[in-house]
C-alpha cells in the first residue's frame, strides 16, 4: 500500500500555555501508521495529555502541526472529530442519559443512521460484557463498567483513530487485564490506537511501538524490544546463595566473577530476612553479560564447587521503567 | 469496516445541532414536572400575595395585578431561561465534562453554545408561557390581559428568552462552581430588583437615580415591553411603557452582545 497517509503525523509540535515558564509540548515529532498501537510513555507532567489534546482539536498547538488521516488538525477539526474517539483519564459521560442512550445519542451527534446506531449500541454493549446492564443508570456503574462503557461510547461512529488517556488508571486487575484484551482485538480489526500511560506494563504489553516522553520532548521512540537494548549490558542473572559459612562469601564471588562472558558482578542487598535464624547466611548476586541466559548453568556449578547452595535464580529482562532510568535518571512516578 | 460518511461539514454540524437539541429536550421531557414547579412556584406566590392578599386587606390597588402580571412573565422568563444554562455549564466546565462528548461532535464549538442558547431560551419561553393559565386561576376575576396585541406578545415572549439565556451563557462560561452561591446574592438578586418587574418604569419618574439604574437591567425592557402587550387600556388610554423601539433594540443588543461574549468564554473554556 504506497502513498497511504499516515493516520497520525505530528511535525515540531509546540505548546506553551499563557503564563507558563516552559513549553508543555517541546518540538514533538512522531507518526503512527495506521492499524499500529502507539504508546507515549512517561511520567505525568510529560506532555502526553496535551499531545493528545492538540490531536483531538481541544488544545491549539503555539507552533508545528497535527495531521490525522491526512487532515490537518488546526484547519478542519470537523473532520477529524469525525475521524477520532477519545476515552478520556475520567469518566465523562453523560449522567442524565441512560446507559443504552448515552451510545445512541453519540451515535447521532455523528450523523449515524437511526437503525445502524441502535444495530450497533446492542453489539457493542454485548461485545464488552454490559449486555445485561444496558438500561441501568451510569451513576450505578463501577469505574471499570463506565470506563467499558465510555470504549463502547467511543466505537459508535466507527473511527479511524482512537485515543486512550491513561485508559487502565485506577482500575482493578481484573478489569485491566480485560480492557487490555479489548484493545488488543479492536486493533486487530484494523483500529489505530494511541494511548498514552505512566504504566510500563501496559506500555509493554498493548503497544508496537513507545515514544518515551519527559519534560515535553520524545526522548526515544521504538518497539519494546529495541528499546530495551538501549541500555548497555541490560541482560543480567540474579541469584541467592546460601553460604556454609559468612567467610565463604569471598571464595563465590571470585567463582562468578571468573565465568566466561561475565562482565560485572555487583553484590545485592537482600534485606532483612523474614526469619533470621534461617537465612543468616544468605547473600545474592547480579552477574552482567551480553548471553546472561547460558550463564545459568555455569553459575550454578560454581556455587556448588564453592562449597555454597544455590537458593533461587532467573535471568532478568530489563524493563522499560529501566530504560526510563537510564535515560533520565528519575523514576517514572 | 469504515462506513459511507458525509463528507458536507454543513450537514454534519447541521446534524449535530438537531441531535445535541433533542437530546436537551428528552431529558427534560423526563423532568417536566419537576421543571414546571420550579418555573411556577415563585410567580405563584407573588400573584397570590400581591394581587390577592394584600388587596384584601387595603395595602395595593385591586389593579395592580394587570401591572404585576407582565413583570412576572418577564422575570420568570428570565430567571428560567438562566437556570436552564448557567448551572449546567458551571458545573459541566468546572468538573463534570458531560459537555465533552458534544464538543467532539463534528460542529464549530460556537455552534454547540448556540445550542445551549436556543435550548434555555425554549426553557424560558415555556415557563413564560405556563404562566398564563396559572395566573388565570390565581387571580380569578382580577386576571386582565389585552387580546389584540397577540403578535407583540409572542415576539415579546420570545425575545425577552433569548435575551435571558444569552444573559446565562456569559454568567455561565464566567462563574467556577465555588462562585454559585455568590452567584446568586451578588448577580441574580440585583437582576431581580431592578428590572422593573413590581412597578412600571414611566412611575420611578419621581426617584430619577434609580429610573436611571433600572435602564441597564435586560428585565426593564423584557417588562415594559410584556406590560405594552398585556396591560389593558383604562378609560381607551394604553398604560404608558418605555418606547417599543428602545426595548426591541436594548433587548436584540443584550442577546447579540451576550452571544458574542459568551461564545468567547466559552470557547476559551474548552479549547486552550
Amino acid at each position: 500500500m504506497p502513498n497511504l497517509p499516515a493516520a497520525i503525523e505530528v511535525r515540531d509540535l509546540v505548546k506553551r500555555y499563557e503564563k507558563a515558564n516552559s513549553n508543555a509540548v517541546d518540538g514533538v515529532t512522531f507518526s503512527v501508521r495506521p492499524g499500529e498501537i502507539f504508546g507515549l510513555l512517561g511520567p505525568n507532567g510529560a506532555g502526553k495529555t496535551t499531545t493528545i489534546g492538540v490531536l483531538i482539536t481541544s488544545v491549539l498547538p503555539t507552533s508545528g502541526s497535527a495531521a490525522i488521516m491526512g487532515l490537518d488538525v488546526a484547519r478542519d477539526p470537523i473532520a477529524i472529530k469525525q475521524r477520532i474517539a477519545v476515552v478520556p483519564q475520567q469518566s465523562n459521560l453523560d449522567r442524565s442519559l441512560r446507559v443504552r442512550e448515552i451510545l445512541t445519542f453519540h451515535a447521532a451527534y455523528h450523523g449515524v443512521p437511526h437503525r445502524e446506531r441502535e444495530q450497533r449500541a446492542d453489539a457493542l454493549l454485548d461485545e464488552l460484557g454490559l449486555g445485561d446492564r444496558k438500561n441501568d443508570r451510569v451513576a450505578r456503574y463501577s469505574g471499570g463498567m463506565s470506563q467499558r462503557l465510555m470504549i463502547a461510547r467511543a466505537l459508535m461512529h466507527a473511527p479511524d483513530v482512537l485515543f486512550l488517556d491513561e485508559p487502565t488508571n485506577n482500575l482493578d486487575p481484573q478489569s485491566r487485564l480485560f480492557l487490555w484484551d479489548r484493545i488488543r482485538a479492536l486493533n486487530a480489526q484494523g483500529l489505530t490506537i494511541l494511548l498514552t500511560t505512566h504504566d510500563m506494563s501496559e506500555a509493554d504489553q498493548l503497544c508496537g511501538r513507545i515514544a518515551i516522553m519527559d519534560k515535553g520532548r520524545i526522548l526515544v521512540n521504538d518497539t519494546s524490544v529495541e528499546l530495551k537494548k538501549l541500555i548497555p549490558g541490560g541482560n543480567a542473572v540474579e541469584l541467592r546463595v546460601s553460604l556454609p559459612a559468612p567467610d565463604a562469601a569471598a571464595a563465590v564471588l571470585q567463582a562468578l566473577r571468573g565465568l566466561a562472558g561475565v562482565s560485572k558482578v555487583d553484590e545485592l542487598d537482600v534485606g532483612a530476612p523474614p526469619e533470621p535464624d534461617d537465612e543468616i547466611g544468605v547473600v545474592a548476586y547480579r552477574l552482567y553479560a551480553e548471553k546472561a541466559p547460558a550463564l545459568v548453568g555455569p553459575a550454578t556449578e560454581a556455587v556448588l564447587l564453592a562449597g555454597a547452595q544455590v537458593r533461587d535464580l532467573h535471568v532478568k529482562q530489563p524493563s522499560l521503567e529501566d530504560v526510563f532510568i537510564y535515560l533520565t535518571g528519575r523514576h517514572l512516578r | 469496516m469504515t462506513p459511507a460518511r458525509h463528507s458536507n461539514r454543513l450537514w454534519l454540524a447541521a446534524n449535530a445541532f438537531g441531535a445535541t437539541l433533542r437530546r436537551d429536550l428528552v431529558v427534560t421531557r423526563r423532568e417536566l414536572p419537576q421543571f414546571l414547579v420550579q418555573a411556577l412556584i415563585q410567580p405563584m406566590f407573588f400573584l397570590l400575595i400581591f394581587c390577592k392578599i394584600l388587596p384584601s386587606i387595603g395595602l395595593t390597588a385591586g389593579n395592580f395585578a394587570a401591572l404585576l402580571l407582565p413583570g412576572i412573565v418577564g422575570l420568570t422568563e428570565l430567571m428560567a431561561a438562566i437556570q436552564g444554562i448557567t448551572l449546567p455549564l458551571v458545573l459541566d466546565l468546572g468538573f463534570a465534562r458531560e459537555i465533552d462528548d458534544r464538543l467532539l461532535a463534528p460542529m464549530p464549538v460556537w455552534l454547540v453554545a448556540a445550542e445551549k442558547v436556543l435550548f434555555a431560551a425554549l426553557r424560558g419561553m415555556v415557563a413564560g408561557l405556563v404562566i398564563f393559565p396559572a395566573a388565570w386561576c390565581v387571580l380569578g376575576s382580577r386576571y386582565a390581559v389585552r387580546g389584540d396585541r397577540i403578535g407583540v406578545l409572542i415576539g415579546m415572549i420570545a425575545l425577552a428568552a433569548f435575551a435571558g439565556s444569552g444573559i446565562g451563557l456569559v454568567i455561565g462560561t464566567i462563574v467556577k462552581p465555588e462562585q454559585i452561591s455568590l452567584m446568586f446574592s451578588v448577580i441574580l438578586t440585583p437582576l431581580l430588583f431592578t428590572g422593573c418587574t413590581y412597578y412600571p418604569w414611566g412611575a420611578l419618574r419621581t426617584v430619577r437615580w434609580f429610573q436611571i439604574i433600572t435602564l441597564f437591567n435586560p428585565l426593564t425592557y423584557a417588562a415594559e415591553g410584556l406590560r405594552y402587550a398585556m396591560v389593558p387600556p383604562v378609560n381607551g388610554h394604553a398604560m404608558p411603557t418605555l418606547p417599543m423601539p428602545w426595548v426591541l433594540f436594548a433587548l436584540a443588543a443584550t442577546l447579540t452582545l451576550c452571544f458574542t461574549l459568551g461564545a468567547r468564554t466559552f470557547r476559551s473554556r474548552v479549547v486552550s
